[in-house]
């Protein structure tokens, strides 16, 4: 809706809409605003990202603490019931793919937490796209921060790649582990095609494409379902500031309003599958990596 | 400046629609698949539901991806400098 607000003063194109709305705020370490310059830039980082993540993060850890808290063994209230079937489904997903009781009790667990905050960050997806980039947009300047709010943590390559590289250090820290340090070493390098003075090279060249190829690919499909998800809502609103600019019913954009309406709703009852589907997907190749980095070739 | 805007629009069409037709197709396959497994053997339905929204969700990441980076070249326009 912000766009109609906007276009009665400057006016911003879709373009500008979208590219506002796409980026970050971001900081240098000095705590200044500062715009990133490439798209690998290591001097700045995303705030809007780091305050969203790590409150939803906060709150998806208070609520489970509350369930555990009031936890009894006699007649569970719903709440108990339900943290109750999340917990025990994850257990059993657990299960079935790390077979190593030990290692079950760190990875489940967190196998739990990644599912509970990626599912919370997804879900910021729900809030319409410019509620809260429009309360910045009053409140942000006058407090000395760049005018830019992207609430959906998920949507930000940064935050997705951080994760699934944490997920990749897990894994080497098990592989570690569990086959010590020289018999992973032995398995970098015998591991796909044999154990042969000749065959090394290509086995170490194919070992590390694979956990290349995995980490980039966890982050990168979270991103963008969430990041195209973002951009989609954001499209509809314009539709909608389309017809709210024109405000006459008669006239050909009366048709923008009801279609802003109608696909915002099948738009966002689709979108409820997806986050978490992602989420689900996200913390079932986590137990997976882990699951690979236990079973020895 | 209207030649680059052209092919860009270009390559938007053909990320989609060649994107739509991969994951279809692959949507397609696996549920297929997913229907005459579990009409052989139902008592497996529900632990392969929960692979099958694995796969779906595998699938149609790459789609999505590829949507996502169509309507950015679309809208914020990366190429028109």
């Amino acid at each position: 809706m912000a766009a109609a607000e906007h276009a009665g003063t400057h006016g911003p194109t879709a373009g500008e809409y979208v590219q506002h709305h796409l980026h970050q705020l971001q900081m240098n370490f000095s705590f200044e605003n500062q715009s990133q310059h490439s798209i690998v830039d290591f001097s700045v980082f995303n705030v809007d990202s780091l305050f969203y993540s790590v409150l939803l993060g906060a709150i998806g850890c208070y609520v489970m603490w509350l369930a555990a808290r009031k936890a009894t063994s006699g007649v569970p209230g719903r709440f108990q019931a339900a943290v109750e079937i999340l917990s025990e489904y994850v257990e059993t997903q657990a299960k079935g793919v790390i077979h190593n009781a030990n290692s079950r009790k760190l990875v489940s667990p967190l196998a739990l937490t990644v599912f509970v905050w990626i599912f919370l960050m997804n879900a910021m997806d729900m809030l319409p796209v410019d509620a809260i980039p429009t309360l910045w947009h009053s409140a942000g300047p006058a407090l000395g921060f760049d005018n830019y709010m992207r609430i959906v943590p998920t949507a930000d390559l940064a935050t997705t790649l951080g994760m699934s590289v944490s997920v990749l250090l897990i894994c080497i820290f098990y592989n570690i582990k569990i086959k010590g340090l020289g018999g992973w070493a032995h398995e970098l390098v015998a591991a796909p095609f044999g154990d042969n003075i000749f065959l090394y090279p290509i086995n170490f060249l194919m070992q590390m494409i694979e956990f290349a190829a995995k980490t980039v690919s966890h982050g990168m499909r979270l991103f963008g379902n969430m990041f195209a998800g973002e951009l989609i809502f954001m499209l509809i609103a314009l539709m909608g500031g389309a017809w709210a600019w024109q405000f006459n019913p008669l006239a050909g954009g009366f048709w923008l309003g009801f279609g802003h309406v109608f696909a915002g709703t099948v738009w966002t009852l689709f979108h409820i599958l997806v986050i978490t589907l992602q989420a689900f997907i996200f913390m079932m190749l986590t137990l997976i990596y882990v699951g690979q980095a236990h079973s020895s070739h | 400046m209207e030649n680059i805007l052209g092919l860009v629009a270009l390559a938007c069409g053909l990320i989609v629609g060649l994107g739509a037709m991969g994951a279809s197709i692959g949507i397609a396959l696996m549920g297929g698949k997913f229907l005459e497994a579990s009409a052989r053997q139902p008592e497996l339905m529900n632990e392969l539901q929960v692979k099958m929204f694995i796969l779906a969700g595998l699938i149609d990441a790459a789609y999505l991806i590829g949507v996502a980076i169509a309507l950015l070249f679309a809208f914020a326009k990366p190429f028109a400098v």
